[in-house]
C-alpha cells in the first residue's frame, strides 16, 4: 500500500489540478494537448512520418485518404453560422472506419514502424461540438479537440477556420499519426448545426445487435446497409473515367440537391483533370461551378442501380423511396445514358 | 478428514450450489476433490479457451449443465474481427462422443453452426435447455433441428443473436408430442413464422411460463396466445399495433386482465402508443419492464406507463424518457434495483435526452438501486458525488457519457472526483465502466477503494502508465480488465506479470503497448495466451518489436495455444 500512498503525496499536487494546464498549445485557441510520452511539445512527438505542410490545412499527407479538394466551399452551407465546419471540411466522411475491413486506413498507419506510432501527442477532446456548449462561454479545452487515437478513426480533414471561435475543432499540424475522428456534418441543417457525433469504432459501447434493431425499428427500413454503423447507408459512387470509386452515406442528405452538390465536390477533381492538389479558393469556385455546369448541363448524368439491378435516372422518385432502393450510384456521360430516358 | 461415508459428504455438497463454493470445496483435500467432481452437475467456463472439452469431460463425468463464453466482451462493439474464434463445435462434438448426459447448454458470444445445433439435438436424449446470448453463425434451420429432435425440451431462449432467418418453418418442427415447453424466446428472429403453429404450440404447453415473441407476431395472435396461456410469468410482445377501437383490441384488453401472473414484460418492437393503456392493469405486478427495444414509445408514453409500476425492480428503458420521466420513476418505483437507460439516438448530439439530473433523481428516490447502466450526454462531479451519497449498494455501475472524453460541463474538470466518490462509498462494487474526461487520479481512487472490483472497462482515459498500475496493484479481486484508447504501455503491462494469472483476461486496444513487450510477457508467462490481433493488410508477422500493437487480448489457460486461430491473430 505504501507505494500507492507515496504516489498520492507526490502526485497529488500536480495531478489533481487539471493536467490540461500543463501543456496548452501555443495557438491560444484553448486547445489542450495531451502528450502521453511526456514530451511537452506536441510537435516533437511526431515521428509517425506524417510531415506537416505549413500553410496547408491537411494533416494527413496520405493522398489516398484525402477527402477532396481543400479549400472547396460548400455552396449550401451557411458558413457564418456554422462554426463547426470551415469550408474545408464539408466533405462527408467517406471513410467511416469499419471494424475489420478498413484496410486502407489502418494499413497506412501501420506501415509506420516506430514506437511512437500513436504518439499520443494526442489531442483529447470532444468529437463533436454542440451548440449548447457554445453558450457556456469558457468551454473546456476538451470541447474543441478531436481525440487523436490511432486506429480506426475515419480520416477526415480536420481543418478549421483560423479565425473562428474558440470552439472550433482545431487542426493539428503535427498530429502524431494523423488519425482524426471523423466528424460528419449534416449539411442540411438550419442555422443550428446539430453536429453528428463522429463515428468512432465501437463507441458508444452498445451491442451491435441493439443498434441494428433500433435502426430497423425506427427507420422502418428493411435494408440497412449498416455494416459501417447504424443509421448509415453507404453506397459506391463511380464515375466514368475516374480511376477509383468513392462512397457516400445517403443518410447524410435529405434531398437530391444535397447529394448532387456533395458528388460535385467529390468528383470535381476528376472532371477537370486536376487531381485536387492544393487548389486555391479562387480556382475551386471556378472548378466547382464548372463542374456544376457539367453535371447539371449536358455532359454527365447521375444514375443509380436499384434493388432489381436496373440502372435508373436519379431524381424521379421521392427521396425516401430513392434511398431505400438505391444500391449504387454512377455518374455517366450523357451520351451513355440515353437509354435511361428523360 | 472424512468422518462420514462419501455418500453423506456428497449429500452435503448438494446444498452447495454456487460455482465459487464448489470450486473451493474441491480444493480442500483429495477425497473432497473426488467426491465433488463426481457429484458436480453444473459447470461454468468463462473463457472457452482456458480449458479443452476433453479435460472437462474427464473431470466431471456427471456433467448436466454447461455454460460457455467465447469472445471477449469488446466483441459486442465490433472491436473483435469476424472469425476470431469462440466456436462451440468442438465442444459439442466432444460431448457427443462422450457419455455425458448433457441437459443444458448456455452460450454467450460464441459461434454456433447449424451442424452443431443438429448434432446437439440428436446426441443428448434428455436435453432440456438451450440458451444462446449474443451468438452468431446459425440459421433458423439449426433452431428447427432443436425443435424437432429434443423431445423433452423445456427452454429455447435466443437472446440478441445474429440469426440468419430462413423464414418459417422452424416453429412447425416442434412435434405434436412436445408439451414440455416452459420458456420460448425468439424475439431476435427477424423472419416470418407460422402463426397457427405458434398458437397450437402454446395451447399444448401447459407449463409455459415465459414467451417472448418477435416482431412479426401481430396483436390478434397475441390475444389468442394470451387466452391460451394466462399463466405466463414473462411476456415479450412482438408487434403491438392496432386500432384501439377495434374488436380485437377490446378482446385483448379483456384477456390481459386475466394474466395476473405476468411479472416481466418486454418487447414492443413495433408499437402504437395509443394501445398502451391495455397494459396498465398488469403493470401493478411487474417486477421487470424492458422497453429498450421500443423506440415507438415517446417520453410521455413511457412516463404514463411507469406510473403504474409500483413494484418494479428492474427497468430497461430508452433515454427518450428524459430526466423528468426518470423523476417519475424515482417517485414511483421504490423497489427499483436495476436501471438501464439506453440511447435512442447514439450518434446524434441533438437533444440531450437524459443528463446527470435524471440520475440524481433516481439515486434519491430509489434506495435499493444496486445495478446501473446509464448512457447520457453529460455528467458532473457534483451529480456523481450526490449519487454516491444516496446509493451505497452498487454492485454494477456503468456510466457511458456519449462523448467519450467529455469533462464536467459546469467546472471543466475531469470526472475523477465523481467516480472516486462512487467507488469510495460503494464497497461492494463488482463491475465498473468509466467514461468522460478522466486522468490517472481516478485510477488511484479505484485502486484504493474498489477492493471487490471484478470487472473494469476503460476507454479514452488516463494520462500515463501509473493509471493502469494503480488498478493492477490495488484491485485484488480483478478478473477482467478491458482497456481501449488509453495511454498505457509496456511499463504498466510488464510490471506485475503474475497478476494476469489471477485474472480471467486482459484486453488492450489502441494503447501504447509494443510488440516486444507482448513477446516478453508471453515468454515469461507460459500459462497465458497472448494474442495479437492484427487486421492490417500486411500479414507478415516479422514485426519490429517497437511497433505498437493495435489489439492485444491475453487470458490464462491450462491448455496452451488454441488451434483454431484465424490468420490475423498472432499467438506469441
Amino acid at each position: 500500500m505504501s507505494p500507492l500512498l507515496l504516489g498520492v503525496e507526490e502526485e497529488g499536487q500536480s495531478r489533481v489540478s487539471s493536467p490540461s494546464v500543463e501543456c496548452i498549445s501555443q495557438n491560444g485557441l484553448g486547445i489542450r494537448e495531451w502528450n502521453y510520452l511526456g514530451l511537452s511539445d506536441f510537435c516533437s512527438v511526431d515521428s509517425s512520418g506524417v510531415p506537416d505542410d505549413n500553410g496547408n490545412n491537411l494533416n494527413l499527407k496520405a493522398t489516398e485518404l484525402r477527402l477532396g479538394l481543400p479549400g472547396s466551399q460548400s455552396p449550401e452551407r451557411e458558413t457564418e453560422h456554422c462554426f463547426l465546419n470551415s469550408g474545408k471540411l464539408d466533405e462527408k466522411t467517406l471513410f467511416p472506419l469499419l471494424p475489420s475491413k478498413d484496410g486502407i486506413c489502418s494499413s497506412s498507419q501501420k506501415s509506420v514502424v516506430t514506437g511512437n506510432k500513436r504518439g499520443f501527442s494526442e489531442v483529447k477532446g470532444t468529437i463533436y461540438t454542440e451548440k449548447k456548449w457554445m453558450g457556456h462561454g469558457a468551454v473546456p479545452d476538451s470541447q474543441s479537440l478531436q481525440p487523436v487515437s490511432h486506429g480506426k478513426y475515419s480520416v477526415a480533414q480536420a481543418s478549421v477556420k483560423k479565425d473562428g471561435p474558440a470552439n472550433l475543432i482545431q487542426e493539428q499540424p503535427c498530429t502524431s499519426n494523423g488519425t482524426k475522428v471523423n466528424r460528419t456534418d449534416i449539411s442540411n441543417n438550419s442555422s443550428a448545426p446539430t453536429a453528428n457525433r463522429a463515428q468512432v469504432v465501437g463507441w458508444p459501447p452498445i451491442r451491435s445487435f441493439r443498434t441494428k434493431t433500433l435502426t430497423t425499428s425506427s427507420k422502418n427500413n428493411d435494408e440497412v446497409d449498416g455494416k459501417p454503423g447504424p443509421g448509415t447507408l453507404f453506397v459506391k459512387v463511380s464515375m466514368d473515367g475516374a480511376p477509383y470509386l468513392r462512397k457516400v452515406d445517403l443518410r447524410m442528405y435529405s434531398t437530391y440537391q444535397e447529394l448532387s452538390s456533395a458528388l460535385e465536390k467529390m468528383f470535381s477533381c476528376f472532371t477537370l483533370g486536376q487531381c485536387g492538389a492544393h487548389g486555391t479558393p479562387g480556382k475551386e469556385s471556378l472548378s466547382e461551378s464548372k463542374l456544376k455546369d457539367l453535371l447539371h448541363g449536358s455532359e454527365y448524368v447521375l444514375t443509380y442501380e436499384d434493388k432489381d439491378g436496373d440502372w435508373m435516372l436519379v431524381g424521379d422518385v421521392p427521396w425516401e423511396m430513392f434511398i431505400e432502393t438505391c444500391r449504387r450510384l454512377k455518374i455517366m456521360k450523357s451520351a451513355d445514358a440515353i437509354g435511361l430516358g428523360k | 478428514m472424512n468422518y462420514f461415508p462419501d455418500e453423506v459428504v456428497e449429500h452435503v455438497f448438494d446444498f452447495i450450489t454456487s460455482h465459487k463454493d464448489r470450486n473451493s470445496v474441491s480444493l480442500v483435500c483429495k477425497s473432497w476433490y473426488k467426491i465433488e467432481r463426481y457429484s458436480r452437475q453444473r459447470v461454468f467456463i468463462g473463457n472457452c479457451y482456458s480449458i479443452t472439452p476433453q479435460r472437462l469431460i474427464a473431470r466431471f463425468p456427471g456433467l448436466k449443465s454447461l455454460t460457455l463464453k467465447g469472445k471477449p466482451h469488446f466483441a459486442d462493439f465490433n472491436l473483435v474481427p469476424h472469425d476470431w474464434g469462440g466456436f462451440v463445435d468442438p465442444w459439442i462434438k466432444a460431448l457427443a462422443k462422450s457419455r455425458i448426459g448433457l441437459e443444458e447448454l448456455r452460450l454467450k458470444r460464441m459461434v454456433v453452426s447449424d451442424d452443431s445445433l443438429e448434432l446437439l439435438s440428436k446426441s443428448f436424449p434428455n436435453f432440456k435447455s438451450l440458451v444462446l446470448v449474443s451468438c452468431e453463425g446459425f440459421t433458423t434451420d439449426g433452431v428447427a433441428a432443436i425443435a424437432a429432435n429434443c423431445r423433452f425440451l423445456r427452454e429455447l431462449d435466443l437472446q440478441e443473436n445474429e440469426v440468419e432467418d430462413h423464414r418459417g418453418h422452424w416453429l412447425s418442427c416442434f412435434p405434436e408430442s412436445c408439451t414440455s415447453l416452459v420458456s420460448l424466446n425468439f424475439a431476435c428472429l427477424k423472419g416470418e413464422i407460422n402463426l397457427a403453429s405458434l398458437e397450437r404450440l402454446v395451447a399444448r404447453s401447459p407449463n409455459l411460463k415465459s414467451l417472448r415473441l418477435n416482431r412479426v407476431v401481430p396483436l390478434n395472435t397475441l390475444q389468442n396466445l394470451l387466452m391460451r396461456a394466462p399463466q405466463l410469468v414473462d411476456l415479450g410482445i412482438g408487434s403491438y399495433v392496432d386500432d384501439p377501437s377495434s374488436e380485437v383490441f377490446s378482446k385483448l384488453k379483456a384477456v390481459i386482465q386475466l394474466c395476473n401472473s405476468i411479472r416481466s414484460l418486454s418487447g414492443f418492437l413495433e408499437v402504437a402508443p395509443c394501445c398502451m393503456s391495455a397494459i396498465y392493469p398488469i403493470c401493478e405486478n411487474l417486477t421487470f419492464l424492458n422497453l429498450s427495444y421500443a423506440p415507438g414509445l415517446q417520453g410521455n408514453d413511457l412516463t404514463k406507463l411507469v406510473q403504474h409500476c409500483r413494484k418494479l425492480q428492474r427497468l430497461w428503458i430508452l433515454d427518450c424518457i428524459g430526466d423528468k420521466g426518470l423523476g417519475v420513476v424515482a417517485s414511483t418505483c421504490k423497489e427499483l434495483q436495476e436501471l438501464r437507460v439506453f440511447p435512442s439516438d447514439p450518434f446524434d448530439a441533438g437533444n440531450a435526452a437524459v443528463t446527470e439530473e435524471g440520475l440524481v433523481l433516481i439515486s434519491a428516490g430509489c434506495p435499493k438501486l444496486n445495478s446501473l447502466l446509464y448512457f447520457c450526454h453529460q455528467m458532473t462531479n457534483a451529480a456523481l458525488i450526490t449519487v454516491a451519497k444516496n446509493c451505497t449498494n452498487f454492485i454494477r455501475f456503468r456510466l457511458c457519457i456519449l462523448d467519450p472524453v467529455k469533462a464536467d460541463p459546469v467546472t471543466n474538470q475531469p470526472l475523477d472526483e465523481g467516480f472516486g466518490a462512487i467507488v469510495r462509498s460503494n464497497k461492494s462494487l463488482k463491475r465498473l465502466s468509466l467514461s468522460g474526461l478522466l486522468t490517472d487520479q481516478v485510477f488511484l481512487y479505484i485502486g484504493m477503494y474498489a477492493k471487490k472490483l471484478e470487472m473494469l472497462s476503460i476507454a479514452f482515459a488516463g494520462d500515463s502508465n501509473k493509471g493502469m498500475l494503480y488498478v493492477l496493484n490495488g484491485c485484488k479481486k480483478l478478473r477482467k480488465l478491458e482497456i481501449r484508447d488509453c495511454p498505457f504501455g509496456d511499463v504498466a503491462l510488464l510490471e506485475d506479470m503474475g497478476k494476469y494469472e489471477t485474472m480471467r483476461s486482459l484486453w488492450m486496444s489502441s494503447c501504447e503497448v509494443t510488440h516486444g513487450a507482448c513477446k516478453t510477457l508471453a515468454k515469461k508467462m507460459p500459462s497465458l495466451n497472448v494474442e495479437i490481433i492484427n487486421e492490417s493488410e500486411q500479414l507478415e508477422f516479422s514485426l519490429d518489436d517497437r511497433l505498437l500493437v493495435d489489439k492485444m487480448y491475453l487470458y490464462r489457460t491450462l491448455v496452451g495455444h488454441r488451434k483454431d486461430k484465424p490468420e490475423y491473430v498472432l499467438l506469441l
